[in-house]
Formats: C-alpha cells, structure tokens, sequence
C-alpha cells in the first residue's frame, strides 16, 4: 500500500494522534469534523451535532415574518457566550442595536422548558406522544454544569444577554445598505477570517460570521445578481480553510427562481423558516399543539463535509415553539389522533419526509 | 465486492469489463443532479475507477467546489488514496476555490481566468510522458460554479468546455463535468445546459424518487449512453465505501 505522509495505511484507525485539543463551544464529530452549536439544543440534535467548523448554513426567509431572527438570536448569543469573535452584517443602518436584543441563558435548571411535568402526567401520557420525551429525559441527566462550559444551551429570550459579554468582545458590525457592490463586506469577512486559520492540530478558537437578509431590496447591491453569488462563493471558500461557520439569510421570493437554487446549491447545510398561518383550523385540527406553533423549520441539506453519504432525516418538517414565551424550543410534529376512527390511532410521531409533490399541506 | 454492487452503473457506463481502450476515452460525461440529490457521488466513483490500481489512467481534477482535504477523505473510503495517485503523477488536483475573474484586474477579464485555467490543463497533459497519455480524464467539479467565477459569462464556460473537447480529440481525453439541472430550468433560458447535453456522449441524472427520500434508496440514476444507444434507469443507495444500485423494488443487484 502506497504510504501517505501521515498515515501507514488507508485503512487503519488514526489512534496515535490524540483528540486535537478544542476550544470551548466545539466538540468533535465523524469524518474529521468539528461542530459548534447553533445556539438551539433541539436543532443541533436533528443536525447530528450542530455546524460543522468550515461550512456555509443558509436559511431561507418568511419574507412576511422575522422568526429567522429567532434562529440568528441564539446562534450569536451562543457564540458570544463561548467567546467566539463573531462579525454581524445586516441593511439596518446600525446593526450594533440588534445586539441588545440577544438573548441570555436560561437561568438555572428549574426555570428549564423540560421540567419532569410528564413524569407527573404519566399515566394520562398518551403512549405514542412518549417518543418526543425519551430524548429529553436524558438530556436532563446530563448533567448540567456551569452555562459557560456547555457546548449548547437553552436561551431566555425575555433576559437579555449580559453586557460583559457583548463589550469587549471580538464583534464586528457592518451595515451593507449603503454598499454598491460587495467588496467592504469582502474585505471585512476576508480580516475576520483571517484571524482564525484552519491547520491540523488544535483549535483555540471559532468564529462566526452572521449576514442577514443578504439579498434585502434596500441594499445597494441587491439587483447585481452574479455579484452576490460571486461574494457568497468567495465567502464559502474562505470559510472552508478557516475555523468558522458563516450563517447567511435571505428571503427567496426576492431572487429569481434559479438564482434562488443557485443560491441553495451553494448552502452546506439548508435550513427554511415559515411563518404559522393565524387561523388555519385544518391545520390545527391536524396538529397537536398547534396554536403554541409560531412557524415551521424546514432542513433541506444536512452538511455533508469529508463524506458523500446523504443525511436522510425521518422528519424534514419541525414546529417552532417558544415555550412559557422564553424559550425557542424546535419539535416534531405531532399528528393529532382523529376523531371517530375504529379504534386505530395515527401513531406516527410526524414523520414527515419532504416530498417532491407538494399538497395543500406542505409537510 | 466493490465490482459487483456498482455494476448497474458500471454496466450503463460500459466500465463493468476490463477492456483496453478505457470505455471512456474521448467521450464527454454529463453529470446533472439536484439540491435534493447530490451527484458528486457518481464523480467520486468515475474518478476511483479512473485510478484504479490495473490501468495507467491519468486523473485532472478541476475542483471548484471543496478542497484537496474533502476528496482525500472520501476517495480513501472508497480505497483510493489520492495522495499518493498525486505524488505518483496520476492525479492533479486544480484548486480553483478562490479563481475570481474581476473585470479590469490587472487586465484580467472573465474569460482570462479560464484561458489560463486551459492552458494549465493543456499544459500539464502534454507534459505527461506518452505512455501515461493514452487515458485522461479531465474532471469539473463543478460548471455552476465555473459560471459564477466567470461572472455569469456562460459564452467564456462554454468555450472553455469547446476547447476541452479539443483536447478529447486531440489527446483522447475523457471529459466528466457535474451540473446542478434545476438550476436551469424555466424561464432564465436553459440554453447553457441544452448546449451541454448536446455535446455530451454519456448523461447520468442524478434525481430523488417521485415518492420522496427515503433511508433505503437515496435516489435514481438516469444513465443515457449515446455511443451505446443505451438508457438505463436504477435506483440507488450511497454508502461511505461503495454505492449500491439496484433496480427499482430489489434490495440489491
């Protein structure tokens, strides 16, 4: 067998080295990769662990709502609480005032979403909703330590982040209303990943680039369509050689239908995020817990980085809760049982794979 | 083991014998595939095929999309270990990530940049010695991204790949290039991959099932092999060592 430098042998377990040492919010992951947490403990679940360090997460807006800012909160309230530098770029004219609407981690774990409430409803607990719950007990027991040393926590949307942690911090902000074409954002991103060079060995430290609603019609740039798609690819291949995830969000109704599946094609891993229709008594009738529902999360594309096997998830489709009004809190979808049947109950846990035909209802 | 479980697509492809000249040779492949099914599987496996450890093929990677790193870890699963095929000359690795083709820069215009990209090519496969210039395989990965390092300037892509083509008559070279086919449908004008497929001998679609995705079968092949007057369509399932085909409703080949 033909060596390579470092190994004797294609095939053999690279068991000399050591875990390279990571910095804190990072945890290692199959195929050489390294995640860090998107800031929602349920999502990084469904991702398999979170982002994985080098790839590029797209989500795809509601343009008639803002629940992607839910997702854009935690991420980058969990960075700064794991001191990652983070760059944010949105067409607010100050985007620093975005900042202070971070939010904090959840305070203790009494105040926690998953209280042992179904314990005492055990016996009322409708069998086929239990699956939802096994998962979490054990999260619960998990131990749960001091805030700063988890790799995900839970975050407090009515308790803003502390100010310490938002002064002081490596947190770069820009505006891109104003730009006319991209290179100052370029040049920004380019600087900021320039601090955080991958090499093998260990990782002190990650960053995290957050640009919002990229393609938002009050920026400059927005009808250079090549334009965006060259920062986006340019962007992508600098995060690759750097230890970084890039978020980017963008409502696709304002692209064209095939920039818009350029613009996919380009995302490492594809999120969408949509907004719960106020009065949808067919959907309510079909779903439990429907009316707690703020919107749906979609995951197209689950990064695939150093391997070419597709993640197929059982369920495609999520709801977007917030728990008590505090916590973002991302679940499967519970078919409701119907009413009047023979006796047969619906007991599927709202495995719902996307399929190319899409219905009235879209799961 | 590897041979039997791909062999619907080898067959389609005509690599399932070990027949001199390389079946490929001189022949432009046409890989399409879609955000829901990636096709870069289907370049993994051709390009594992190319080095293969009984034939003196010679591999030009032109990645646009992933660095040297991604390929070296999936093509070792799949036992081929590219960097020693590199130190061996039977592989080239073109690292066209950061290839950025600005008007006015320095003189460099959209189509400067693949200019250069071709005389890299032309110049590193005359340079191999005669014996090894028997079978080239020229590999993109992947022409959307060609089209937006070119600014969307799909006239300079498709001259490239006119000039590529040269060289399949000139050198008998293979040409295999992925595509993303839902990119071009509709109104923008699906002349870019019209022009493509055209051109090509051997198009595989890479598409999900019309059910959906599911865990067992990730997708379907669509193999249309011109020279062979051939079309062939299987059911598919990627794993991290081989990918498995089967016809529709069989567990395996």
């Amino acid at each position: 067998m033909a060596t390579a430098k470092t190994r004797t042998s294609s095939f053999c377990r690279n068991l000399s080295s050591a875990a390279p040492s990571l910095g804190p919010g990072l945890k290692c992951g199959p195929n050489g990769m390294v995640f860090l947490s998107s800031g929602i403990p349920d999502l990084d679940k469904v991702l398999g662990g979170g982002f994985p360090l080098g790839s590029l997460v797209m989500v795809m807006e509601d343009a008639e709502a803002p629940h992607h800012m839910l997702l854009l909160r935690n991420f980058m309230a969990q960075g700064l609480i794991h001191g990652q530098p983070l760059l944010y770029a949105s067409p607010a004219r100050d985007p620093k005032g975005f900042l202070g609407t971070l939010p904090s981690p959840a305070a203790s774990k009494d105040d926690k979403s998953r209280e042992p409430d179904p314990h005492q409803e055990k016996g009322l607990r409708i069998a086929w909703q239990y699956k939802k719950y096994f998962g979490e007990n054990q999260l619960n027991f998990d131990g749960q330590r001091d805030g700063k040393h988890e790799y995900s926590n839970e975050f407090d949307l009515r308790k803003p982040l502390e100010r310490h942690l938002i002064i002081g911090q490596r947190i770069d902000c820009v505006s891109i209303q104003d730009s006319s074409d991209l290179s100052t954002l370029q040049d920004r991103c380019a600087t900021f990943l320039s601090q955080l060079p991958r090499n093998d060995g260990s990782i002190s430290c990650a960053g995290r680039i957050t640009i919002q609603s990229f393609c938002a019609p009050q920026c400059a740039y927005s009808n250079m369509e090549w334009e965006m798609l060259s920062f986006i690819r340019s962007l992508k291949s600098m995060i690759q050689s750097s230890n970084s995830v890039a978020i980017i969000t963008f409502p696709p109704s304002l692209l064209s239908p095939s920039f818009g599946k350029r613009w996919q094609h380009m995302a490492d891993t594809l999120l969408s995020v949509k907004a719960t229709q106020d009065e949808d008594k067919e959907l309510a009738q079909l779903i439990t817990g429907y009316q707690d529902m703020v919107g749906f999360l979609n995951v197209h594309k689950v990064a695939r980085i150093n391997t070419q096997v597709p993640v197929i998830l059982e369920a495609t489709t999520f709801s977007i809760k917030l728990h008590k009004r505090r916590y973002l809190v991302i679940e499967c979808l519970n078919q409701a049982p119907v009413d009047g049947s023979s006796g047969a109950s619906y007991g599927t846990s709202g495995s719902c794979s996307s399929s190319s035909k899409t219905g009235n209802l879209d799961f | 083991m590897n041979q039997r479980s791909s062999n619907l697509l080898d067959e389609a492809l005509g690599l399932d014998q070990a027949i001199e000249p390389w079946p490929l040779r001189g022949r432009v492949v046409a890989i399409e595939d879609r955000v829901e099914t990636s096709g870069s599987f289907v370049l993994h496996h051709l390009l594992k095929r190319s080095l293969s450890p009984n034939s003196s093929n010679v591999s030009v990677l032109i990645a646009f999309s992933q660095p040297f790193s991604h390929y070296d870890r999936i093509l070792r699963k799949l036992g081929c270990n590219l960097v020693s095929q590199r130190d061996n000359g039977r592989f080239f690795f073109f690292d066209m990530l950061k290839l950025q083709c600005t008007v006015g820069d320095e003189g460099m215009t959209p189509g400067g940049g693949l200019i250069a990209l071709y005389g890299k090519t032309h110049k590193t496969i005359s340079a191999l010695p005669e014996i090894r210039r028997k079978n080239v395989s020229i590999i993109i990965d992947d022409l959307s991204l060609m089209e937006v390092a070119a600014k969307g300037s799909s006239d300079y892509v498709l001259d490239f790949l006119h000039y590529c083509r040269t060289l399949t008559s000139e050198f008998n070279c293979s040409l295999i290039t992925l595509n993303h086919e839902d990119i071009y449908s509709i109104e923008d004008g699906c002349t870019f991959l019209l022009q493509m497929e055209y051109h090509t001998d051997i198009l595989i679609k890479v598409e999900p099932l019309a059910t959906g995705l599911a865990a067992d079968v990730h997708g379907q092949l669509t193999v249309s092999n011109k020279g062979r007057n051939k079309a062939s369509n299987f059911h598919f399932k990627v794993k991290e060592n081989v990918v498995e085909c089967f016809y529709p409703g069989r567990n395996r080949d």
